[in-house]
């Protein structure tokens, strides 16, 4: 194990222009476009994933805003059709999936592991611009008519609107192949190149979860690929795989939609659980309880994760006992989640709790993804579910997963390792009110909708009775809550950049590899490969924080 | 590390790290590791910065590799198994259908590929071995197979569009299936058969509404025509009922038609195939890259991946065309 003293000179020697971390070691433009740094490609991730963020959530306060009012309030009809889809599409394909892994997991992945780089840098250079590629065709779709789908592009609405659904399938289909890459590329990182001691079993919890991620997004998304080929092919030559009127199978559509997007929902969330099991002991200062539990539990996940789809297709004709085998199977998803949840739980019991912005970030999640993964319990249940199908209970089940748990994981991830990343601290007491903020907005935003769901109120309806005005202005107000916690977020991480206190090599006090170098880090990440002696949260005792430079650094040893 | 990397190039990074100290870690087995035990990566200029050795490259391509075919053989499943949805829902149109596919020109396809798959792990050996000038004739032989299968592909589908074999609206077969060369060999009488009824049909329609009850009146075959009414044998009647010719009551069908939504079969032919085209072009694509790279000799024991991986794709490729040759021609 690397000490941080060590590690002062693992950093290059200087070559004139101050320190060579990553940030500074080449200049212009073409440096960071042509870049095979996988800390750069991240932060180009991370950067884009947040425009599209900002974008998906612009649209999102746009919908809320609409729906203020029964009737007519700022949109017609067919707009507010166009911008939900465009709001799911845009969240789910260009911000949720590619969010953890991509963005964080390439910043963090291969500093935790102790490696020099991923193992393909050029393949991850390409899944970027897969992704700027499919962002592309997003907005053409866009620009042209956008599609009204739904983010689901069932077929045969899909194959027969006049909307410009080519491009937004396209637009799926190539970052369909961007997370294919990143996936695969993460796969044989950590296969491949663990430095010596790096046992599986002293493997970070973020780097298992993005392990199972990993094995999900290179399994499930290649039949999405030919999924949302086969209807963009139906589309324009009118092949009859999936439009009745030639004689094609539209549920064919949805089993093959589903077989990937459920999987897809844990690639979603699975990094998610990643993130919160980095943070948890660490703010806790205090050993990470049931280590092997949380490690193969994801692989559960992403195991079981494959079986359940047919759960979305309980009112779609599907025979009473292929829906039983499914909902069965679906409960006992239940049972590696709770595992998780339970663990980190007694991680923190007897712990020092340090209430840092990221643990706030991990506390909010343990909040709102356990109501977000219990009603899907509820939806599991088929009777339950003929009730509750396309109404309001969904979306806000949903958002609690995905807006809770995902989202809630990528900003406590982005507030865990913004200053390894950028070598700059933010304004911690802004951090927390941000991240209160959030999560009070969420609440206020899709709780509401849990009620109306359960009475009765559908999905994706433009205009609604005049009984759910009062829940659905609590619902857009959250929103607005919610859209300037994230405003205020970016203003402060952003100012952070140019005003923040330098960030030490572990201001958190953690103990996975990537605290040991310098922030940021170094361009070779190490100059040779740390040997790793014990488990990534073992021995808080032996950091000591330094009011100095304001982080933790090794005890000197006691001789 | 106190050695100044003053190199702003990844590659160029030659002398940094101190490959001793970092072979003896978790990758065990380093069976080329001997080469680079005193020196950086200078000794390798194929070999990445951050990979520690050659052995360690090959494995990470390796697994990546395979990773990649597992993609390419779910995105494959996704077509298979629509295929298998569409034939278990109309067996008929399959049966119908493959009639009008020339299973001789299939066949040749095959071997074809069979053929460039033998050449491609015998490129991979030579290229092991440094044996340069092997090197170079399996892959153009490879290439030579790829190409002559593309142009046996594209003869086929111009064939198909000549005889309005084609997706969706645009299917209008010129020919009926009982004309075609393929049928008449394999169910003589059926073809015979399926004619007659066809021709009986024909002249119904034509004649009056009044005299469509007694075709015999209409002179010229009138021994023939009878023949028919007279209960059919099981071999007219059989192939003409699974390719959905005929209907359920086939005791004394009136006429023929072709089964409902055949031209599925076509949408299904044409993206299977145009798609295991499209693979092929790639893999051409890659063997011509790859050409160029052995010309300049660089491969030999320490570093015959890119060859080795491409193989491994090629076997793909042929082997999905091996699962489409049976599935679309060979249908009973």
């Amino acid at each position: 194990m690397t000490s941080p003293s060590t590690t002062a000179d693992v950093v290059a020697p200087k070559t004139g222009s101050g320190s060579d971390n990553y940030l500074v070691h080449d200049k212009g433009f073409l440096s960071w476009a042509l870049t095979l740094d996988h800390k750069r490609i991240g932060i180009m991730y991370l950067g884009s994933v947040l425009a599209a963020f900002a974008l998906g959530g612009l649209f999102a306060l746009i919908l809320r805003t609409e729906l203020l009012s029964p009737g007519r309030t700022i949109i017609d009809h067919d707009t507010y059709n166009q911008m939900f889809t465009l709001h799911g599409a845009i969240m789910v394909f260009l911000v949720i999936i590619p969010g953890i892994p991509a963005a964080l997991g390439n910043i963090a992945l291969p500093l935790q592991l102790g490696a020099k780089d991923v193992a393909f840098p050029r393949l991850n250079l390409a899944s970027y611009y897969l992704w700027l590629l499919g962002a592309c065709c997003m907005l053409t779709s866009l620009i042209m008519n956008a599609a009204d789908t739904g983010w689901t592009f069932y077929a045969p609405y899909s194959t027969t609107t006049e909307t410009a659904v080519a491009p937004a399938a396209m637009g799926a289909f190539i970052l369909g192949f961007s997370s294919i890459f990143t996936g695969l590329n993460f796969i044989v990182t950590i296969h491949k190149l663990r430095p010596p001691g790096m046992g599986w079993f002293r493997l970070p919890l973020f780097i298992w979860a993005l392990y199972s991620t990993a094995l999900i997004q290179v399994l499930a998304t290649p039949v999405i690929g030919i999924t949302l080929l086969m209807l963009t092919v139906e589309r324009l030559l009118h092949i009859g795989i999936f439009d009745p009127a030639l004689g094609g199978d539209p549920v064919l559509f949805q089993h093959f939609f589903w077989f990937y997007s459920h999987p897809a929902v844990y690639i979603m969330v699975v990094p998610g659980f990643g993130v919160i099991g980095d943070l948890i002991p660490v703010f806790s200062r205090k050993r990470i309880f049931g280590y092997k539990f949380i490690a193969v539990s994801s692989l559960a996940i992403a195991f079981l994760g494959f079986l359940v789809w047919g759960h979305h297709m309980f009112v779609s004709g599907q025979s009473t006992l292929a829906g039983s085998i499914f909902s069965a199977i679906t409960f006992l998803i239940a049972i590696p989640t709770a595992i998780k949840v339970f663990n980190w739980i007694s991680t923190m019991y007897k712990g020092q709790i340090h209430l840092d912005t990221p643990m706030l970030y991990a506390l909010a999640f343990l909040w709102v993804f356990t109501i977000g993964g219990l009603t899907g319990v509820f939806l599991a249940v088929m009777s339950v579910d003929i009730h509750l199908h396309d109404t309001y209970f969904v979306v806000a089940h949903f958002h609690y997963v995905m807006m809770g748990g995902a989202i809630t994981a990528l900003l406590g991830g982005i507030h865990y390792w913004w200053p390894k990343a950028f070598g700059r601290m933010y304004d911690e007491k802004q951090g927390r009110f941000g991240a209160l903020l959030v999560f009070v907005g969420l609440n206020v935003t899709f709780f509401p909708q849990f009620i109306m769901g359960s009475r009765g109120m559908p999905r994706r309806y433009y205009n609604y009775l005049p009984e759910f005005q009062d829940l659905h202005r609590l619902s857009t107000i959250g929103a607005y809550m919610l859209g300037l916690g994230f405003l205020m977020t970016a203003f402060y991480l952003i100012r952070s950049l140019k005003s923040g206190r330098p960030a030490p090599a572990n201001p958190w006090g953690s103990r996975t590899l990537e605290w040991t170098i310098p922030s940021p880090p170094p361009y070779y990440n190490f100059h040779h490969a740390p040997t790793v002696t014990r488990g990534p949260y073992d021995d808080y005792e032996g950091l000591v924080y330094d009011e100095k430079i304001g982080g933790y650094v090794e005890k000197a040893p006691t001789a | 590390m106190s050695e100044p990397t003053p190199q702003a190039e990844p590659v160029s990074e030659g002398s940094a790290p101190p490959p001793a100290a970092k072979a003896d870690g978790g990758h065990a087995g380093n069976g080329h590791a001997h080469a680079d035990e005193h020196h950086g990566h200078s000794e390798h200029p194929f070999l990445a910065h951050h990979f520690d050795t050659p052995q360690q490259q090959f494995e990470a391509g390796k697994l990546g590799i395979w990773l990649f075919l597992l993609t390419e053989v779910l995105f494959f499943a996704g077509l298979f198994c629509a295929y298998t949805v569409y034939r278990a829902m109309r067996p008929e149109v399959f049966v119908y259908a493959h009639y009008f596919l020339d299973t001789r020109l299939g066949a040749v396809n095959t071997c074809v590929l069979l053929l460039s798959s033998l050449t491609a792990a015998w490129a991979v050996r030579n290229a092991q071995l440094r044996q340069h000038k092997m090197l170079m004739t399996n892959i153009i032989i490879t290439i030579a197979c790829a190409c002559t299968f593309m142009v046996v592909k594209y003869f086929e589908y111009s064939h198909k569009a000549h005889d309005g074999l084609l997706w969706g609206p645009n299917f209008a077969p010129k020919e009926q299936v009982w004309e075609l060369p393929g049928f008449k060999k394999k169910h003589p009488e059926a073809a015979e058969y399926a004619e007659k009824l066809a021709h009986a049909a024909k002249e119904a329609e034509k004649a009056p509404p009044a005299a469509a009850p007694a075709p015999a009146a209409h002179g010229t075959k009138p021994a023939e025509n009878h023949e028919p009414a007279a209960k059919p044998t099981l071999e007219q009647v059989e192939p003409l009922l699974a390719a959905g010719l005929i209907g359920e009551k086939a005791e004394n069908p009136t006429g023929v038609s072709r089964p409902r939504n055949a031209h599925v079969f076509f949408s299904i032919y044409f993206f299977m195939t145009g798609l295991h085209g499209l693979h092929v072009l790639i893999g051409i694509g890659i063997w011509i890259w790859l050409l160029f790279k052995a010309r300049r000799g660089v491969f030999g024991p320490n570093y015959f991946g890119p060859i080795d991986y491409a193989a491994l794709y090629w076997h793909l490729v042929d082997l999905i065309w091996i699962y489409l040759f049976p599935l679309l021609y060979l249908i009973h």
